[in-house]
């Protein structure tokens, strides 16, 4: 098809958009000027030297990897079972508990994060640990099931009914021929809920305190208080991290089959 | 037999849900509804007779619905030219799409900070080419907070039309041209009726995500613009007025509920209509 000369400049100008931001931050993270500065005026790695001695963020991102990647098993335990059930089955309900499953991303965030501070923080006196963990994980239950349920649409059926007419029982069936089928979706799913539960913060905003912090939240409150390229490094080696996680996916499920 | 495995499978995951979600909100919520023991509304119609809070929530839904228009301007022709792209090219304009949505935001907030500043990007250079005397205060504004929302959530309405775009069939718009419509008339009358359920999506997309955004609202507008997400926090860590922020999360639940059910019931209209 022949393309449009006024389209094809509309979505380069739409991609400038979306990318010139980003390419501004690489280029002030090397900048040598003691605030950010647009076009940097000289070439400078200190400011990665610094993201790497301000005690607060490596602690920070420590608590961030741990509550996201422990998050997003649990997430993925109660959601694997719940998307089984969700496509394999036809019960009473299955509207109204498949809204619920969802509730969590119906929910705006900030409500999520203060109702779970006020109920289980200030209520039940959970550690803010364990609340955070909590939040984070009820949080990305929908994109488990999301992801995992998209997969095991694509998985056939028959194969299942071929195991169990085999005398396999359901149990067996599940792990010897759904799960070897679903493992793409089930790595496709742990990446991307781990760098949403990663970058939460409306969630995690509500459910940190003394000691207990993430990353996200302790760059919004250094952003507050100081004007420095320590925070473009710093985003520099987060998209990294983004292009890596971009990677997996595209190796295990295809970044187009999302 | 069969059913009660589905509802075993699914008990843990919504027992979680139910237990430290559904129970919280309501333990929150039903008091605002509370007066002794008769049922009440005082406390929503206080806040809408409150100048101050009535505006913050007029701010949040015109906040919305603009980053929503703007959203489907930049989004339908972009979607377009994506999903009619050949594979190679197709593949690249989605990672580049996604890549900003997996991009944290206060990342993206903070790009603006550095373009909207006050001796930032933008203002830095309309003052080298002689366009404006003095700075402008663009941050700390609506529009900045607007500008930073489109940014947020454009990527999720390209991705939600590329999807529905994708399987329309190029024949279509051959025979419309070929049968005389010009191509700006063909994608009219042709792909962009086709389009409306990707364009649903992500117009719900779009609004639940920029009414209840915390990062950019608060980065870009501050205490001087704010909205009801930066509000619930300021109430209940700042003020310690959790009444008030239980009062606001009703409301946000409300409306968040309403915009969906609106929009949904809208598409379901328009589908009996055979658009």
């Amino acid at each position: 098809m022949k393309q449009n000369k006024g389209l094809f400049a509309f979505v380069i100008l739409v991609y400038s958009f979306l990318f010139i931001p980003i390419i501004i931050i690489a280029a002030t993270s090397f900048g040598s000027e003691s605030y950010v500065a647009f076009p940097p005026r000289g070439f400078s790695l200190k400011w990665y030297h610094n993201v790497f001695t301000t005690e607060s963020f490596i602690r920070t991102f420590k608590i961030s990897m741990e509550v996201s990647v422990l998050a997003t098993l649990i997430a993925l335990a109660l959601g694997i079972p719940g998307a089984y059930a969700l496509t394999r089955f036809d019960f009473k309900g299955k509207t109204l508990l498949k809204n619920f499953f969802f509730s969590p991303k119906i929910v705006p965030g900030v409500v999520t994060g203060f109702v779970m501070f006020q109920f289980i923080v200030i209520n039940l006196k959970l550690p803010i640990y364990y609340s955070l963990l909590l939040g984070l994980s009820i949080f990305e239950i929908p994109y488990a099931i999301r992801v995992i349920g998209s997969s095991l649409e694509m998985v056939d059926y028959t194969m299942e009914e071929a195991a169990m007419s085999l005398g396999a029982s359901r149990l067996q069936t599940f792990f010897r021929v759904v799960f070897p089928n679903i493992t793409s979706g089930i790595i496709a799913s742990f990446m991307l809920s781990f760098i949403s539960a990663f970058n939460n913060v409306p969630v995690t905003l509500f459910l940190s305190g003394p000691g207990i912090s993430t990353l996200p939240i302790t760059m919004m409150n250094y952003v507050e208080y100081n004007y420095d390229p320590t925070i473009s490094a710093l985003s520099v080696l987060l998209m990294l991290m983004t292009i890596g996680i971009m990677f997996v996916v595209e190796k295990t499920l295809g970044i187009n089959n999302l | 037999m069969k059913k009660k495995w589905a509802y075993l499978l699914m008990a843990p995951g919504l027992i979680v849900i139910v237990a430290f979600l559904i129970i919280p909100i309501l333990s929150s919520i039903l008091p605002t509804f509370h007066d002794g023991d008769s049922l009440t509304f005082s406390s929503y119609t206080d806040f809408f007779k409150d100048s101050y809070y009535n505006q913050i929530f007029m701010r949040t839904l015109r906040i919305s619905i603009i980053t929503v228009v703007i959203c489907a301007i930049l989004g339908v022709p972009t979607a377009y030219f994506v999903s009619k792209s050949n594979k190679k090219i197709r593949g690249i304009l989605i990672a580049c799409t996604i890549f900003p949505l997996l991009t944290n935001s206060v990342i993206r907030s903070f790009a603006w900070i550095t373009i909207l500043g006050r001796n930032g990007v933008l203002n830095n250079a309309l003052l080298t080419l002689n366009l404006i005397a003095e700075p402008k205060r663009l941050l700390y504004t609506e529009g900045a907070i607007i500008v930073g929302s489109v940014y947020l959530f454009l990527p999720l309405m390209i991705v939600s039309l590329v999807g529905v775009m994708e399987n329309i069939e190029g024949e279509l718009f051959e025979a419309a041209e070929s049968l005389g419509a010009s191509k700006i008339k063909a994608f009219f009358k042709v792909i962009l009726p086709l389009s409306v359920p990707g364009l649903i999506v992500g117009c719900v997309l779009v609004f639940t995500g920029a009414a209840s955004a915390y990062t950019t609202p608060q980065l870009l507008g501050g205490n001087r613009k704010m909205v009801l997400s930066t509000l619930i926090y300021q109430q209940t860590m700042t003020l310690g007025d959790w009444y008030g922020a239980s009062v606001v999360a009703t409301i946000m639940i409300v409306t968040s509920i309403l915009v969906m059910g609106t929009i949904n019931r809208l598409a379901a209209k328009l589908n009996e209509r055979g658009v």
